[in-house]
């Protein structure tokens, strides 16, 4: 069981900003932290790790006390039983990727750091340097790493952020498996509601440093988000004029779509402009999609 | 005609002296610059770059007056530590510590300071210390700022003359250095002896810096550290 209560006063680019969090989390379980950019899921995560102090509070992993500011404990880092995923990712450019992942490993543990790069498809990688490894490959060699010091709780901050979309949904099978092979009590910090349901059981949903909302990725998503209406969020690209009607042409996610708009509409938008796509009573079809 | 090689030879043990002295001073100072945040931290900078823009004149003067016996700390030195620094060759050395100290700090800070502050967090993470991890992650990665800052050192010693003048004089064997025999030679108007130290300055120089822009050239064609 994972106990946080903490506070922390940030001091961003505009007016201070109070993190302020109570969460319990089960052993062993996978947690996403959700929530927009600035909502202070990164700052949580560091926190944990004891690479930023909180202003007051308390962590409490499995029953020991990591941080406490009443009773003055602060344990470093160092002593405490965490692997850390970096958005970066981090990993130390003069050592191999064998070396980096044996570089936290407890003496003698050979043979944990083989079944590591076997499980992280990096065996045959083992004695290149990450500069030369693509972002994917990175990716698990951090992992990998983060894994091999066999900690209590591990953390992952936006690790796929940077990947594509197939590489990112294999990663996504990659971090489930050894979520079930180490039994690791997993915080993950993502803007991605697809990852949040693929992987986690628990969602904390972030808002301006409180956590807003706790359950279930189903009682947090399904249940507010559930309507009739096909509801998308898009930004006009170009406008231009066909006969009698103004075609719009709209960037959803990734994809181009034009729609016809009223002149009326139209004379209000610009390239640039975000919008909301709506359309009543659809009847959609569905494909399923070949990774 | 009679080569004297021992102004070379003292330049060259003074420079490999004052660059050992530099880098075990440098880069802990350097570490401390580019990570601390202490209040005071702008006036550390602000002290190790004086050399750069104060005249030679000027340090040389003030650590003579600061080494001679004369004086509260000089005195000190001699009747507690027994060294006189004052026209000896330890005084050359510290001497040339002080004014030698941007070019060993400033190229070492910078490299740190370019290393991406998550390599640290990373391996506090991981469970190490931050002198194992200067030793085995940081360091390593800032190969070419270390050697920069030893190379300029080593070269800025080799030049070096006002502080020298003042605070060495000109003794034979003990703080005749090159640039003080080449000076010395040309005022008694012995230009061959001048022109032979200075050549050999100069061809050494030049075979050290190029040394260092290729060495430089090759680590960056290696990829990015």
């Amino acid at each position: 069981m994972i106990e946080i209560a903490l506070v922390k006063t940030l001091q961003g680019d505009g007016a201070p900003f109070r993190l302020e969090v109570q969460a319990k989390v089960d052993s062993g379980c996978f947690v996403t932290l959700f929530g927009p950019s600035g909502s202070g899921k990164t700052t949580l995560l560091r926190m944990l790790a004891g690479i930023e102090w909180p202003d007051s509070g308390k962590i409490a992993v499995d029953g020991v006390t990591w941080f406490d500011a009443e009773r003055g404990i602060n344990l470093p880092p160092q002593e405490r039983a965490i692997g850390f995923v970096f958005q970066d990712y981090a990993l130390f450019p003069n050592l191999t990727v064998r070396q980096n992942v044996a570089y936290a490993a407890p003496k003698g543990e050979a043979r944990l750091i083989d079944e590591l790069l076997e499980l992280t498809a990096l065996s045959s990688l083992q004695q290149r340097l990450p500069p030369t490894l693509s972002g994917g490959q990175k990716q698990r060699v951090a992992l990998a790493r983060a894994i091999a010091r066999k900690p209590s709780l591990l953390l992952l901050d936006e690790p796929l952020s940077a990947l594509d979309t197939a590489l990112r949904s294999r990663m996504q099978d990659d971090l489930a498996h050894l979520h079930r092979r180490f039994g690791l009590t997993t915080l993950l910090v993502s803007h991605d509601i697809g990852e949040v349901f693929k992987l986690s059981r628990q969602v904390l949903l972030m808002e301006d440093g409180r956590i807003a909302q706790m359950g279930t990725p189903d009682e947090i998503f399904l249940r507010r988000r559930l309507s009739s209406k096909l509801n998308l969020h898009a930004q006009v690209l170009a406008i231009r004029r066909e006969d009698v009607v103004n075609i719009v042409s709209l960037l959803i996610g990734q994809e181009i779509v034009d729609v016809i708009a009223s002149d009326q509409e139209a004379a209000d938008l610009h390239p640039g402009d975000f919008v909301e796509l709506a359309s009543k009573a659809v009847s959609a079809l569905l494909f399923k999609k070949k990774m | 005609m009679n080569l004297d090689w021992q102004p070379l030879l003292l330049t060259f043990r003074l420079a490999a002296s004052v660059t050992a002295i530099l880098l075990f001073i440098g880069i802990p100072l350097a570490y401390w610059i580019a990570h601390s945040r202490a209040r005071f931290k702008p006036i550390v900078e602000t002290l190790v770059s004086m050399p750069l823009v104060l005249p030679p004149s000027v340090l040389g003067f003030y650590l003579l007056l600061a080494f001679s016996p004369q004086h509260a700390f000089g005195q000190w030195l001699e009747q507690w530590l027994h060294v006189r620094l004052i026209f000896s060759f330890a005084g050359l050395v510290v001497g040339s510590v002080i004014f030698s100290l941007p070019f060993m700090v400033q190229p070492v800070q910078a490299g740190f300071q370019g290393l991406p502050r998550s390599l640290l967090d990373a391996s506090r993470t991981l469970g190490k210390s931050d002198l194992f991890t200067l030793f085995r992650v940081l360091l390593p990665n800032i190969k070419p700022a270390l050697l920069s800052g030893a190379v300029l050192s080593f070269a800025h010693t080799v030049g070096e003359f006002g502080v020298i003048l003042m605070i060495g004089g000109n003794i034979p064997g003990v703080t005749r250095v090159a640039s003080i025999a080449i000076y010395d030679e040309v005022e008694s108007l012995n230009y061959a002896a001048a022109n032979f130290h200075a050549m050999v300055l100069f061809c050494l120089t030049f075979g050290i810096v190029l040394a260092l822009h290729l060495l430089n050239r090759k680590w960056a064609k290696a990829g990015p550290r």
